[in-house]
């Protein structure tokens, strides 16, 4: 059974401590939640979580093995949307998540136009992301947890540009990853809907 | 992580920023004039004397080489960087050295072969005899892809900053200096009718060193940078 | 023994035992510059082909000789903090960089002063000075870089990676400068050779050689002792001693 667990986790920015101490145990099937302030280190948090950034104090384990000593083989278990979405406005829907397929641990059970379908992009596989609205480019952002076969998705602030009709998209994708024993690190000053049950709330906010 | 698809992801990249620069092909325009226009510039600095152009036009062609590699650097991780493509190649499957490798090349293939097709039109706005033309491609042919390499690096450590151009310059003029000296004599060289198989041996030797060390080293960096 | 090495480490502990190191040295260096430079500019005899101005040579070839040392130290140093995230040998690292760039410039000085009797120009492109110059700008990179940062913590990994690539590139840079100039300016000896080996001119040579080490090292550990309670300034410690003085 996968797990990532955390160990005592420290960040400082600018010299100011913004967390220190944290732990926690996350499973499949369960939602990791970030509550707090603005600035108070949430997204510093999920980069720490994806391995981009070193955390000042404790270790981070991924079935039991530090995740810097595995690299890349702990990045094939995880999956990213960030604040920027991570698509080029000069390639297709369909080139973006071709790309998208290639640097990740390949989702051979959904292809391009599943994953395209399922976030309602169905016609605009040939349409350069340029001429995508803000929404529709956020969304097919969120189209890349799709095609690759991340266990552990972490995601800030995943609910930008949507509306409410997108919103509601996005949260049964979700839903349907955690059902199927996938995980979620997520931030979001928008309610997320989930079985209460699963979540582990952290609060950042000193 | 296996052989095939770290494979795949090499090419795949490679396409990528292939195609991307197609898209935006007038740009690729600028590096070009830029080269043209700074060898422009010595004859109009320094006067038409035919033969003393002649005996420095290795050196003026190359330093102009160099100065357009710089000018063209910052794009190799310039869209990445702003529209959040460069954190996904920290997190992704593959090694990111690699990733790297790839995205060098392309830029290469973008702003360091077109030079060598107009290098014999400088060639011959300078006067340089038709054997040191070919000479003059040769060690373009070897001596950019360390550019676009060496480069790389500096860019990785100056992506995050506001304006890393300037210091840009600063880091990776000194790290140039070893190609230029080989290449523009090379040029002289064999403008002279000797052997030059011993600067072809440096450059190439520059190279190898460039092509195996410089990918880790640009991934630290970028980790650094992004982290 | 290995506990005083682990202390070292500590910032805290480093800033106490260097600054009791501190006077001693400052102490021993200027001693020995000092008779150093008497054996050097009084004792050691006329060389016959250069008649005095030889003597320069005495700070020129150490300077020289730092210059390089300093930069293998602060690469060294940048390598083991990104290594072992060691917080002192990052500083040691960045500290270190003014210094070198210091004697880098010194050398390139009085290596002019040298060059203006024996050539008549402050400047011809010698293989040696053209590489120290080369050298110089590899500095300022490295200075200018960690100014350019904000986060002193992303700044010092960026450096070390920078110096590690310049050490890489230093003996390329130092070979491709000799091979050019060994093209272009013909059969001409430098003469920044000790003229002679004679052991009258090589022992100052010598005491002026650790003179500089002391030297570097006094500045180094004050340098350090600087940056420490910069990077250290919301740490208990700091704060203790700030009220303290």
């Amino acid at each position: 059974m996968s797990c990532l667990e955390a160990r005592d986790l420290g960040c400082i920015r600018d010299d100011r401590s913004l967390f220190e101490g944290l732990s926690f145990r996350l499973g499949p099937g369960q939602v990791l939640l970030l509550e707090g302030r603005n600035g108070s280190g949430k997204t510093s948090l999920l980069r720490i979580l994806c391995g981009m950034r070193q955390p000042d104090g404790g270790a981070l384990e991924w079935n039991g093995e530090d995740i810097f000593d595995l690299g890349p083989d702990y990045h094939a278990h995880i999956a990213y949307v960030g604040h920027r979405d991570g698509v080029k406005h000069d390639l297709t829907a369909r080139e973006n998540l071709t790309v998208a397929r290639g640097l990740g641990a390949p989702n051979t059970a959904v292809d391009i136009e599943d994953a395209l379908d399922q976030v309602e992009l169905w016609g605009f596989d040939d349409v350069p992301a340029r001429n995508l609205s803000a929404g529709q480019q956020r969304r097919l952002a969120l189209a890349r947890l799709l095609v690759t076969r991340a266990d552990l998705w972490i995601l800030d602030e995943p609910f930008t540009s949507l509306d409410s009709h997108g919103i509601g998209i996005v949260e049964s994708l979700f839903a349907n990853h955690v059902a199927a024993g996938g995980m979620l690190a997520v931030t979001s000053h928008h309610c997320v809907s989930l079985n209460d049950n699963d979540i582990i709330r952290i609060n950042l906010s000193p | 992580m296996n052989t095939p698809s770290l494979y795949r992801a090499f090419s795949l990249l490679l396409w990528r920023d292939l195609l991307l620069a197609y898209r935006r092909r007038t740009e690729m325009i600028n590096p070009l004039l830029f080269f043209v226009l700074v060898t422009a510039l010595f004859p109009l600095g320094i006067g038409a004397n035919p033969e003393l152009l002649r005996t420095i036009a290795p050196g003026i062609i190359w330093v102009a080489a160099l100065l357009a590699a710089i000018l063209s650097l910052d794009s190799v991780f310039r869209s990445d960087f702003d529209d959040g493509s460069l954190e996904q190649f920290l997190i992704s499957a593959q090694p990111l050295s690699v990733l790297v490798l790839a995205k060098v090349i392309a830029h290469w293939l973008i702003t360091g072969l077109p030079l060598l097709i107009v290098a014999p039109l400088l060639g011959l706005l300078l006067d340089l005899p038709g054997p040191s033309i070919v000479t003059l491609m040769l060690t373009l042919l070897l001596g950019t892809p360390v550019l676009s390499m060496i480069g790389a690096i500096g860019v990785a450590l100056t992506v995050g900053l506001r304006r890393g151009g300037v210091i840009l310059s600063l880091l990776v003029l000194p790290l140039y200096i070893p190609v230029l000296i080989f290449a523009a004599n090379a040029v002289e060289t064999s403008g002279a009718g000797l052997p030059i198989t011993a600067h072809l041996s440096l450059l190439s030797a520059l190279l190898v060193l460039s092509v195996s060390l410089t990918p880790l080293a640009t991934a630290a960096a970028l980790k650094i940078s992004l982290g | 023994m290995l506990r005083f090495f682990h202390q070292l480490g500590s910032p805290k502990h480093f800033y106490r035992i260097a600054g009791r190191w501190i006077p001693w040295l400052a102490v021993l260096c200027v001693l020995l510059m000092l008779y150093g430079l008497y054996q050097g500019m009084v004792v050691a005899p006329t060389d016959y082909q250069q008649g005095d101005s030889y003597r320069i040579m005495f700070i020129h070839v150490p300077s020289a000789w730092m210059s390089l040392f300093v930069y293998m130290v602060m690469a060294g140093a940048g390598a083991v903090g990104l290594i072992w995230h060691m917080k002192l040998a990052e500083v040691i690292a960045i500290s270190s960089a003014p210094i070198g760039a210091s004697f880098t410039f010194l050398a390139l000085i009085t290596g002019a002063i040298w060059g203006k009797p024996m050539w008549g120009a402050w400047w011809v492109w010698d293989a040696r000075l053209t590489a120290e110059l080369i050298l110089l700008f590899l500095y300022l990179g490295v200075m200018a870089l960690y100014s350019a940062i904000e986060d002193k913590r992303t700044a010092a990994r960026a450096i070390a990676i920078l110096a590690i690539v310049g050490v890489v590139n230093i003996p390329i840079i130092h070979y491709s400068v000799e091979w050019w100039n060994t093209l272009h300016q013909g059969p001409t000896v430098t003469k920044f050779d000790a003229p002679s080996i004679d052991l009258r001119m090589l022992i100052p040579l010598l005491i002026m050689a650790v003179a500089f080490k002391l030297f570097y090292l006094l500045v180094v550990l004050m340098r350090a002792r600087v940056e420490v309670l910069e990077r250290e300034r919301n740490a208990q410690w700091v704060n203790e001693l700030v009220n303290k003085s």
